[in-house]
């Protein structure tokens, strides 16, 4: 089973079925599956602040919401994260692809990549990271958490959870 | 008509309905002339009052009301192609156009001078948009709850404020008691 089909089942095992993107080229896959598959509903967004919008009407709308994105966007999002997400207590796990580290090859990407946990734990935000392909187990947990706590989880997937996968 | 006399007008139309209510003086003012358990204040985060509300109105089945302002549409400018795209025919998108930022200075926005939120919604590809004046909204959102059909309404009002004060209520304690009426009858 590909990694990819392994995070959606986890999404699925627990009960997300409210899926917001912004793409990625390491998330295409996972995309794909969410935008395929009946189980989720999939509503792309133009940009992750308005993704974690939807996700915390979806949430107050009774389903369970996650946003898959790449690390780039927390640059953009940490007003929203702190105004609304976490100040209303909704949670939302954000699937993130963590670009920038060993084996990307756009360099420009390494400048966001160094700063991505500084900013996650400023904000107080758990956050794993996922650098083997076993480390996909821990979703299912992680999922759980961010539910239960109704707060913001980050998961940080880099390009050697990817390329070993593949 | 300034916006705060374009709330007064509307709160009968809301009554018992779900409406996300834009950040800042707008929630004050639904606040002040219109509390009920079924609004959402936005505390923070200006700009996604259309996308809190466009999420829950896709997540379940009852009508929802997402009154915004110009300013913060042109601060969150793609939730239009997102509205568009996804439609759901219990939402409506209230945009108050006063064409200024009310809450921070009276500012104007671009949309106070060559940009039409009107033409911008029907280039995004939303298929319902009605402009009206400020005098009218509240006949034609109550016509727009009435017509099951994703509306945007777009309502030209003047700039100006009155005085307001602050929503004493807890961001955990709005959201809660919001999610009770979302959830009440189902």
């Amino acid at each position: 089973m590909s990694i990819s089909q392994k995070v959606a089942d986890a999404l699925i095992r627990n009960k997300v079925e409210f899926v917001t993107t912004v793409p990625c080229k390491q998330l295409a896959g996972v995309i794909e599956i969410v935008d395929q598959d009946k189980r989720f509903l999939h509503v792309p967004a133009n940009k992750e602040d308005e993704g974690m919008g939807l996700c915390a009407g979806a949430f107050m709308g009774g389903k369970r919401a996650c946003i898959i994105m790449q690390n780039t966007a927390i640059g953009v999002t940490i007003n929203t994260l702190v105004t609304l997400i976490q100040y209303y207590n909704i949670p939302l796990p954000m699937l993130i692809s963590y670009r920038g580290e060993v084996g990307e090859r756009v360099a420009c990407q390494t400048e966001m990549a160094v700063h991505t946990k500084a900013l996650l734990a400023q904000l107080n935000i758990p956050t794993y990271h996922f650098h083997k392909p076993d480390d996909v187990n821990e979703l299912d947990g992680i999922l759980n958490h961010a539910f239960m706590a109704k707060k913001p989880v980050a998961v940080l997937m880099d390009a050697a959870f990817w390329s070993a996968a593949r | 008509m300034i916006r705060s006399e374009v709330i007064k007008s509307i709160v009968p139309v809301l009554s018992g309905e779900l409406v996300v209510c834009n950040i800042g003086l707008p929630s004050q003012e639904m606040f002040m002339h219109g509390d009920q358990p079924s609004n959402f204040y936005m505390l923070g985060t200006m700009g996604l009052a259309s996308s809190i509300g466009l999420g829950l109105a896709l997540a379940q089945k009852k009508k929802v009301v997402a009154i915004d302002g110009d300013g913060s549409v042109l601060t969150n400018f793609g939730t239009l192609p997102t509205i568009a795209n996804n439609v759901a025919d219990n939402f409506i998108l209230l945009i108050i156009d006063n064409g200024s930022y009310g809450s921070t200075g009276d500012q104007p926005t671009y949309a106070g001078r060559k940009t039409s939120l009107t033409a911008v919604a029907k280039a995004c590809g939303c298929e319902t948009v009605i402009e009206c004046k400020a005098e009218d909204t509240a006949e034609v959102l109550r016509a727009a709850l009435k017509s099951n059909r994703m509306t945007v309404i777009v309502s030209k009002c003047k700039s100006g404020n009155v005085p307001v004060g602050v929503i004493e209520l807890d961001a955990p304690v709005i959201k809660h008691r919001f999610m009770e009426e979302v959830r009440r009858g189902r």
